[in-house]
């Protein structure tokens, strides 16, 4: 049996350590952000919450049908007249102003972060914030050097992206789609989550202080319903959409038979994979980083944690004594590592799953810790012999649970990581060079971590293999996914939305490239 | 007496073999001037599933060969194929009617563009794979690997056609499922005849003839399908369908192509999109 202290506070004693709320000013209400001003949407409207203490932070405007029409109409008008043509050199120094702003009030939206999302400001701080700053930075330079992308001489934009992103990362989702989209030329119609709208507000707030032409940037809040009309609008050329596995199906069904391009980044179910030479108290920082950064609220969060069972119940043991030290509370205390379940919706998902898993017969053990009364809370918790064909090990719990297997030979932890619909990430903790290299081949996902886990850069591509979606963010390929190939274009779009309204022009030189030679 | 010809039996071809439709059916093929030419096997949905299955289990050793071997068989098909000309200016003028000169104008550019493809082999991850400068002390490499099965949907074009789309979704290490052009369907046989003696591992391409409209939907909605390229679908409620039921796994959908000029030069979509990119990162430190 494994020894393991009873609680935390056996180890340190923590003076709280909030962090000042006051450097956020929270509007009591919210409209929506449409070509360039705050107006009222036609919804009912909705709250939105801190889950760490079920506090109403603000009230939010309901975007309908009517709403998004208007919000992508008036970006179809911005893009064609004013930031499509405009020269790249201009829009990239709107984008640098924007990432300067971004930094000067980094602690201001990791403070409203932090409130909104339940996440610990330690990470809404050196984690979420700074990479946001970063990305519009890394796609800031790329506006003016479009055609050393490898996508020919002069690559266009797609016109208008209607994007759709989840609550766990709020702003940097906004953050991996807006950039990319506005360097390339586009203009977009974003909507944030419903649980999680506020930074997406205050960055609008942004877009005025930058002086960024009105209609560039729309972010229209409301729940699944809105998020469904800026997908199937007609005036939409591009999707992106972060979320579940399943609306991603839903949208890739409702975009069949058009022209719309789309980028998908979906669940995931990473296994994160510990050998027997693994330098073990980095394993187990790798293994906590997986799964309990951001309260396992990460589509790529390691899971699964597959470790080879020569050294399973060291690395088990370790990881308890590890998970005991986490401190779970307060999002804004600057000592906290584990914050609150971003809803109560999450919440309850988390339990059931979890309740499944002891159901079906796996072991759970959560060390020792006082949840707060009020508000959404939810242990570090692992589960031990867990089989591959338990819930809990082939789906998505997106909580802070970890589900533990074991292997005995490398082709074994291959066969078993690979064994999930999902290919988003991948983890690999071994000191033997060839055989990560070796791992990294056989991996069936978009992002191999050796020796390291959840690390994110602008410049670095984002995006899984199989059910995790299709399309990447980041890096030049998330740059690509905003641009139309202007040479070498053999064939042309059989559907004539491809070449929209925006874009008519500008593709209609490429496009006669094509002689309608038809037969064989 | 004059002599009479052996005529061919035309069948699929399925992870190597040259099996008739499992459910016994066949379909009249008639040459440009209305005559007979032959019976082409009419696949089933179980002769679909058959391909899928022979196409996954070559994935992993086609997948694994190297850039440059996948290279070397592919250009062996070429030679193959050149070897076999006459044969296939003979079959493209009987089955479309084509003049000689145009004939010989299609297969030749159907060689050509496998010494193209046979080339991206080893250069497609050097185009578009990145070394990427993260801010911190990783290494960060971004490299191309195939998505899996890619079913095809062959646009009309016999042989030039069907080479522009198999070409570019082995050459990097997919596996495919081909439906034929369902009004040219046996130049795609004999071409599979050419494929099963370059080299090219069984299963690698897999060719059914038949009905798009029936067969194209099982492999659509196949979970063990990874990609469809619609290119061949001319009736656009068909595409939509097979688009929405594509979804189900999350399959890369490949659009219908409209009017294409086969004989010029293709870029590399063809190929990025049955592309996946893998990052790996790994801390730098002493």
């Amino acid at each position: 049996m494994v020894k393991v202290p009873e609680k935390a506070g056996a180890f340190f004693e923590y003076a709280p350590a909030p962090e000042s709320r006051s450097v956020v000013d929270i509007k009591p209400s919210y409209g929506l952000f449409i070509d360039g001003e705050f107006v009222d949407g036609n919804g009912a409207g909705f709250k939105t919450i801190s889950p760490a203490t079920e506090e109403v932070l603000a009230e939010v405007s309901e975007a309908d049908e009517a709403d998004v029409d208007r919000a992508v109409k008036a970006a179809r008008r911005a893009q064609t007249r004013v930031w499509g043509p405009m020269p790249g050199s201009e829009r990239a120094k709107y984008l640098f102003r924007i990432a300067r702003i971004i930094q000067e009030r980094g602690r201001e939206l990791a403070v409203l972060e932090s409130l909104d999302n339940g996440k610990p400001i330690r990470e809404a701080r050196d984690v979420d914030i700074p990479i946001v700053a970063a990305h519009f930075f890394y796609y800031a330079g790329w506006a003016d050097k479009l055609s050393w992308a490898g996508l020919g001489p002069d690559p266009k934009p797609l016109g208008v992206a209607g994007q759709v992103i989840p609550w766990n990362f709020p702003l940097l989702m906004l953050a991996w789609k807006v950039a990319p989209a506005l360097a390339a030329g586009n203009t977009v119609v974003l909507k944030p989550a419903e649980t999680t709208p506020l930074t997406a507000l205050l960055f609008a707030e942004i877009c005025q202080q930058a002086d960024l032409p009105p209609g560039v940037v729309n972010i229209l809040t409301g729940a699944g319903d809105t998020g469904r009309a800026v997908v199937s609008h007609a005036g939409v050329d591009k999707v992106a959409f972060t979320g579940s596995t399943e609306v991603g199906k839903a949208i890739a069904r409702a975009v069949a038979g058009t022209s719309k391009k789309v980028t998908l980044e979906l669940g995931g179910k990473a296994a994160n994979i510990v050998f027997d030479d693994a330098p073990v108290d980095q394993a187990v920082e790798g293994i906590v980083n997986g799964i309990f950064f951001n309260q396992g609220h990460v589509c790529c969060a390691g899971s699964r944690l597959l470790v080879q069972e020569s050294v399973a119940d060291e690395v088990l043991e370790r990881l308890k004594r590890r998970m005991a030290t986490l401190r779970v509370g307060d999002p804004l205390d600057k000592n906290t590592d584990v914050g609150a379940i971003n809803s109560a919706e999450q919440l309850a998902r988390i339990r059931e799953l979890s309740d499944v898993g002891e159901a079906e017969g796996a072991g759970r053990w959560s060390p020792e810790c006082e949840l707060p009364s009020n508000g959404f809370w939810f242990p570090p918790t692992i589960f031990t012999g867990v089989t591959q064909a338990h819930r809990i090990a082939r789906e998505e719990i997106f909580g802070p649970v970890l589900s533990v297997l074991t292997f005995r030979t490398p082709a074994e932890a291959v066969e078993k990581a690979n064994n999930t619909p999902y290919g988003l990430s991948a983890g690999v903790w071994t000191d033997k060079g060839s055989r990560i290299l070796w791992m990294a081949n056989q991996l069936r996902a978009g992002v191999v971590w050796a020796n390291t886990f959840n690390k994110f850069d602008p410049t670095s591509p984002f995006g899984g293999y199989k059910e995790s979606g299709y399309g990447r963010e980041g890096g030049l390929p998330g740059l690509a996914a905003y641009l139309a190939p202007t040479s070498h274009l053999a064939t042309t779009p059989a559907t004539s939305q491809a070449t929209s309204q925006s874009t008519a022009e500008s593709t209609a030189e490429s496009t006669s490239e094509s002689t309608g030679r038809a037969s064989s | 007496m004059a002599r009479i010809d052996v005529k061919k039996t035309y069948k699929l071809y399925v992870g190597g073999q040259f099996p008739r439709s499992e459910s016994g059916r066949s379909y009249v093929v008639n040459g440009a001037d209305g005559t007979f030419l032959a019976n082409a096997a009419l696949a089933s949905r179980k002769d679909a599933r058959d391909a899928v299955q022979a196409a996954r289990k070559a994935f992993d050793g086609w997948s694994a060969r190297t850039a440059y071997n996948r290279g070397q068989v592919i250009y062996r098909i070429a030679e193959v194929l050149e070897g076999r000309r006459a044969q296939f200016v003979a079959e493209l003028r009987a089955s479309e009617g084509l003049t000689a000169a145009d004939a010989d104008t299609y297969v030749d550019a159907a060689v050509d563009r496998l010494v193209w493809y046979a080339g991206w082999a080893d250069k497609v991850t050097q185009v578009v794979g990145n070394a990427n400068p993260v801010a911190g002390p990783y290494f960060n490499l971004s490299s191309p690997e195939p998505s899996g099965v890619v079913a095809v949907v062959a646009p009309t074009g016999p042989l030039l056609g069907l080479v522009s789309v198999v070409a570019p979704v082995i050459v990097t290490g997919n596996t495919c499922v081909v439906v034929a052009s369902e009004a040219h369907p046996l130049t795609a046989i004999t071409l599979g005849e050419v494929m099963a003696t370059s080299d090219l591992p069984g299963g690698v391409v897999n060719v059914l003839t038949g009905s798009v409209a029936e067969v194209a939907p099982w492999l659509a909605s196949h979970m063990d399908v990874n990609g469809i390229d619609l290119t061949g679908v001319a009736d656009a409620g068909l595409a939509a369908d097979l688009e929405v039921a594509a979804a189900d796994n999350l399959k890369r959908v490949r659009r219908p192509a409209g009017r294409t000029d086969w004989l010029a030069e293709p870029g590399i979509d063809r190929m990025t999109d049955w592309l996946e990119t893998k990052t790996v990162w790994h801390p730098v430190g002493i």
